[in-house]
Parts: structure tokens; C-alpha cells; sequence
């Protein structure tokens, strides 16, 4: 592949991120957008593994929720100054990934999903029930980020930093695919036996993948906590394990430009729905099942589909 | 001893819905290869068309009839609606057709029902019966006893009627199925008529227990899903076995070690199942053709 085709996705969203704030006309507008960049991120680590290595998880938002609760909880109860906290917090989910990863990555199909499951809802009890630490359900503030001794707290800053962290999470994801253990994922995803038996190490590249997804999920949680300055355990929980998911195959799964419209799909809807509130489930669950049911493989590869046959 | 009988009769109970969940997942899987998340709904609708068929002047028994019909009727609009037309699509795809599907039901609920709790009168009083010290609620019985006419019932009619025979091969290998004449694509729609129907019954046994609200199939699905791993997906009687075991694990949990732990416990256990046996407690490993 072209070097100028591999990095187009990027340079599309980097694009759009640059552009954007020009339509905007209020700070409500910047913080949805910024919450479609954090939700992207999460959702391009989770596609890296569901799209590229062919292997779902169902618990992905409790990575999520260690990245939130660890710049929440640390700097409040134990002095750790935030940006420490962060690292803290995305290195122990990686570790954690690491450890739980060779075990459950042994298990298949629905198997690997009610075990991540599991896993996601251990997270989500100890983040509900250890409330000394956490608040408990009624959830927490989050103290603000302090960088170069300012205080960040205006939305239009936790645009830009969202969305940097979008974009270099989608050059690094690109980058994973191109190279041999994306090469090596992408044989697992079609044909594991075959992979093996060409001599790739099926369980060390899908524990890399699945340490990186964690990764993303848990900085992308620890943005989520900074910028609504308050965290509760609905950030570990199922439906939010779910909603990444979803976004994953809404968007497409195995690529990168699909992952941020199907985070931005979702977390627009909800919101342009708020006049309907009592329609607000009924309408999103009606657009969700129609939009499979015609574009199976997700938004984006089904309209690239199109524009290729219209092109040829 | 008190203590022990009465967190086994509460597990048993709970056990006993999960199980029946768990069937339903079975049921539509087997038939279609659908990993069925709105099954949770199915038991939501159950109870809510009940006691809102009861509140619009229905007797409780009419009221419950009433609520199995209407929920088999959504069971069947949902596979010739949402799932018949994405036919081919993969796995991935279908399982969130059908969690958009449980979103929409669970809008439809909220706007034709109402966002409250609700629950039943008990079918047969609340004087609790004493059994070796403990108190047991009369419709503990109800639920149990329903669930083993349900499970018998089941078992019969896969084994004793063509229909049943017709659903058991598909089950075992769809194109042979066909090959011998079977309409599979009305067998699916008979797995989703009748997971729903499965599920509404249970709904409407469990409300007088733990009321219900248009939100109340999520959890459920959830246990009823990890019940049916824990059995080993696609084995009925891993099902039951696996919905029985989480609640009583969950029961007794919550009775000797702590209430706010126990759907951790739950969990704990079946992924300790799952590393020393990958396919399930009843499930066979599938070989993969190359």
C-alpha cells in the first residue's frame, strides 16, 4: 500500500478535528465533539481487537473505568499529582491486561465474550462497592489537571487534548497494522489454525493487542473523568462495555475512519434526541437495527463499497 | 440449618428464572446461531403487559394470558422484522441487531407502559410456609413449579412431536435439515416464538417477587447469558443446570459473605469454570475444520 493511502485515515480525521471548531458556535458544541473524540479513542483501541485480531470483549469499559478512577481516586486520597495518577492508571490497566489476557484469550466466540464480561463487571462492583475510596454509586469529583501550573479546565483546551489524543491513537493504530503483528492479526482474524501453522504466535500477538485496547480504553476513561470533573461507576459498567461495541461495528469493524463515526453516531444521537426524551430509546434501538440490517458491515466499509462500484 | 434452606430456596428461585432465561438464549440459538440479547426483554414485557393488562380491568389469569400472547407476537416480529432480513450477516452483526432490539423494546415500554415499579399480588397469598425453620414465600412455589412444567414440557415436546424433532435437527445441522425437508426459516421463527413465550412466563412468575420496571431485562439477560456459558452454549440441560448454579451462588454469597459482592461471585466462579473447561460445564469442544 501507498504510504499516502495508509496514512489517509488519520489525515481525515486530523482534518476534521482541525476544521471543525470553525462551525462552532458555542462551548456545548465543543464538548460534545470532545466527547466523541474520547469515545473514538477508546472505540479505535477496541477496534484494533475486535476488527483487526477478530475478538470481542465485552468488558472493555472496565479498563475504561480503572483510567477514570485512577486519576479520581489517587490525587483525592493519596496526594498523587494527576498527570502521576494517569500514568499509574494506564500502566496498571495494561498490566492487568497482560495478566488476565493469556487466560481468557484461550477462549473463543461467545466464551471470550461472557468471560470479559466477567471481568468488566468485577471492576465495575469493586469501583460500586469499595465506596470509602470511590463514593460509591453516588460516584466522585475529579480533581483538575494541572499542566505547566495552570489549571485546565475551559472545554475549549480539553478539545484540543481529546482530540490529539485521537489522532495519535489512530497514527499508532495504523502504524500496528502495518506492521508484523498487525500482519499477524489480520492471518488470526481469517484463520487462526492457518496462522499457527504458518508459524505466527497467535497467543503473544493477540495478548499485544489486547494490552494496547486496554490501553487506549484507560486513557480515554482518565480524559472522560478531567473533563466532567466527576467520575461514577456507569464508566466500568455493562451498558457502557456495550456502547464501545456497538460503536466498533456501527462504525466498521477493521476501520479506523469508521470507529470515530460510529463513536461520533453514538454519542450525537442521544443527544440531538433529548427534545424526544421519552422516544430517546425507542428511536436510537429503531436506528441501530436499521442501519445493520442494511449496511451489516458497518457505516463506513458499506458507503466505501458504494463509492468504489460508482466509481468503476 | 434455618439459614441454609432458606438461601437455598432463594437461590433455587432466582436460579430457576435465570435458568429459564438461559433456555430461551439456547432455544433461539440452536435454531439460528443468534445470540439473542433482547431474551432479557421478553421477561421484562411478561411481567409489565400483565400488570398493565390487569390495571386496564383484566382478572390476573386472563391478564397473564394476554401478556404470553403479546409477548410471543413481539418474539415473532422481531426475527421476520429484524433478524430474517439481515440473513448472512456475521455473528457480530446479528448480536447488535438484537441489542437494538433490546433498546427498542425497552423505548416501546417506557412510552406504552410507564417508567415506574411495578409489581403483582402473589398467586397464592403471602402467608410464608415454614420448612425446617425457615419461610418460604408461597410464590417461590409458583416459580419453581412453573419452571419444571416448562423444562418437562420442553423436553417433550422436542422429543415426543415432529415440530419438536423438526427443531432438535435443525439444531443439529441446519443444511441437513433442509435437505430432509425442513423449513428452517419457520423453525427460527418458531425458537423465537417460543424463547419469548418462555421468557414472558418467567416474567410474570418472578414480578410478585421482585416487581419489575421497563429496564428490568438487562440484568437478567446478562445472568441468563453467563448461565447458559456456564452450561455450555447450545446444551438445554446445561442451561437449566448453569441458570440453578448462578443463583445459588448468588444466594448464598449474599447470605455468608456479602450482598454487595454477590454478582461478583457469580462471575468469579463461572470464568474459574471457563479456564479448566473452555466450552462450558455440558459443552462439547467443536472441532474446526480447516
Amino acid at each position: 500500500m501507498k504510504l499516502a493511502q495508509r496514512y489517509l485515515p488519520v489525515l481525515i480525521i486530523a482534518a476534521i478535528w482541525l476544521v471543525l471548531p470553525l462551525f462552532f458556535s458555542s462551548g456545548y458544541h465543543f464538548r460534545v465533539a470532545t466527547l466523541v473524540w474520547t469515545a473514538a479513542l477508546a472505540v479505535i483501541g477496541l477496534n484494533l481487537l475486535m476488527g483487526f485480531a477478530g475478538q470481542v470483549s465485552l468488558g472493555h469499559a472496565g479498563f475504561g473505568g480503572l483510567g477514570a478512577y485512577a486519576v479520581a481516586v489517587l490525587p483525592t486520597h493519596f496526594g498523587v499529582p494527576p498527570l502521576l495518577a494517569f500514568a499509574i492508571g494506564v500502566v496498571a490497566a495494561g498490566l492487568i491486561a497482560f495478566v488476565i489476557g493469556r487466560p481468557i484469550l484461550k477462549l473463543k466466540g461467545h466464551y471470550l465474550a461472557v468471560a470479559t464480561l466477567g471481568m468488566g463487571i468485577l471492576a465495575y462492583m469493586v469501583f460500586l462497592n469499595e465506596a470509602r475510596l470511590t463514593g460509591g454509586p453516588d460516584g466522585m469529583a475529579v480533581p483538575r489537571l494541572e499542566l505547566f501550573g495552570t489549571r485546565i479546565r475551559a472545554i475549549e483546551t480539553w478539545y484540543w487534548i481529546a482530540g490529539a489524543a485521537m489522532v495519535l491513537g489512530a497514527l499508532l493504530a495504523v502504524n500496528l497494522v502495518n506492521s508484523p503483528t498487525g500482519r499477524a492479526l489480520r492471518a488470526i482474524h481469517d484463520s487462526e489454525v492457518a496462522a499457527k501453522v504458518v508459524g505466527v504466535d497467535v497467543a503473544r500477538a493477540k495478548l499485544v493487542v489486547f494490552v494496547i485496547s486496554a490501553i487506549y480504553a484507560a486513557i480515554a476513561g482518565a480524559l472522560l473523568a478531567w473533563l466532567s470533573a466527576f467520575v461514577n461507576p456507569d464508566i466500568a459498567g455493562f451498558l457502557h462495555s456495550i456502547e464501545l461495541v456497538t460503536m466498533v461495528v456501527l462504525g466498521g469493524m477493521g476501520s479506523i475512519v469508521g470507529s470515530v463515526v460510529g463513536a461520533a453516531v453514538l454519542t450525537l444521537l442521544p443527544q440531538l434526541l433529548t427534545a424526544f426524551a421519552d422516544y430517546k430509546h425507542l428511536v436510537i434501538g429503531l436506528i441501530l437495527m436499521t442501519v445493520m440490517i442494511f449496511m451489516r458491515d458497518g457505516i463506513v466499509p458499506t458507503l466505501l463499497k458504494l463509492i468504489r462500484r460508482r466509481g468503476s | 440449618m434455618a439459614e441454609f434452606v432458606q438461601f437455598a430456596f432463594a437461590g433455587l428461585t432466582i436460579g430457576a428464572v435465570y435458568a429459564l432465561v438461559a433456555l430461551g438464549f439456547t432455544i433461539i440459538y440452536n435454531a439460528s446461531d443468534v445470540v439473542n440479547f433482547s431474551q432479557g426483554e421478553f421477561v421484562m414485557l411478561g411481567g409489565m403487559t400483565t400488570v398493565f393488562l390487569g390495571l386496564w380491568g383484566l382478572p390476573l389469569p386472563v391478564a397473564a394470558l394476554g401478556a404470553i400472547v403479546v409477548t410471543v407476537v413481539v418474539g415473532l416480529l422481531l426475527h421476520r422484522l429484524a433478524i430474517e432480513p439481515a440473513r448472512g450477516a456475521s455473528a457480530v452483526t446479528l448480536i447488535i441487531i438484537t441489542i437494538g432490539a433490546s433498546i427498542f423494546l425497552r423505548g416501546l415500554a417506557q412510552v406504552v407502559y410507564d417508567k415506574q415499579f411495578h409489581r403483582l399480588p402473589s398467586f397464592s397469598g403471602d402467608d410464608p410456609i415454614r420448612l425446617l425453620g425457615a419461610s418460604i414465600l408461597p410464590q417461590s412455589l409458583w416459580v419453581l413449579g412453573g419452571a419444571v412444567v416448562i423444562v418437562t414440557g420442553l423436553w417433550a415436546f422436542m422429543n415426543r412431536t415432529l415440530i419438536g424433532k423438526a427443531l432438535v435437527a435443525t439444531a443439529a445441522n441446519r443444511l441437513a435439515a433442509k435437505l430432509v425437508g425442513i423449513d428452517t426459516s419457520i423453525i427460527m421463527a418458531l425458537s423465537f416464538g417460543l424463547s419469548a413465550a418462555i421468557g414472558a412466563i418467567a416474567g410474570l412468575l418472578i414480578t410478585p417477587i421482585t416487581l419489575t420496571s421497563y429496564d428490568a431485562g438487562t440484568m437478567l439477560a446478562l445472568k441468563g447469558f453467563a448461565a447458559a456459558m456456564l452450561g455450555g452454549m447450545g446444551n438445554p440441560i446445561g442451561a437449566v443446570v448453569g441458570g440453578i448454579v448462578v443463583g445459588l451462588l448468588e444466594a448464598f454469597s449474599a447470605g455468608y459473605i456479602s450482598s454487595s459482592y454477590k454478582d461478583a461471585v457469580a462471575f468469579i466462579v463461572i470464568l474459574a469454570v471457563l479456564f479448566v473447561a473452555p466450552n462450558g460445564l455440558f459443552g462439547r469442544a467443536k472441532v474446526e475444520r480447516v
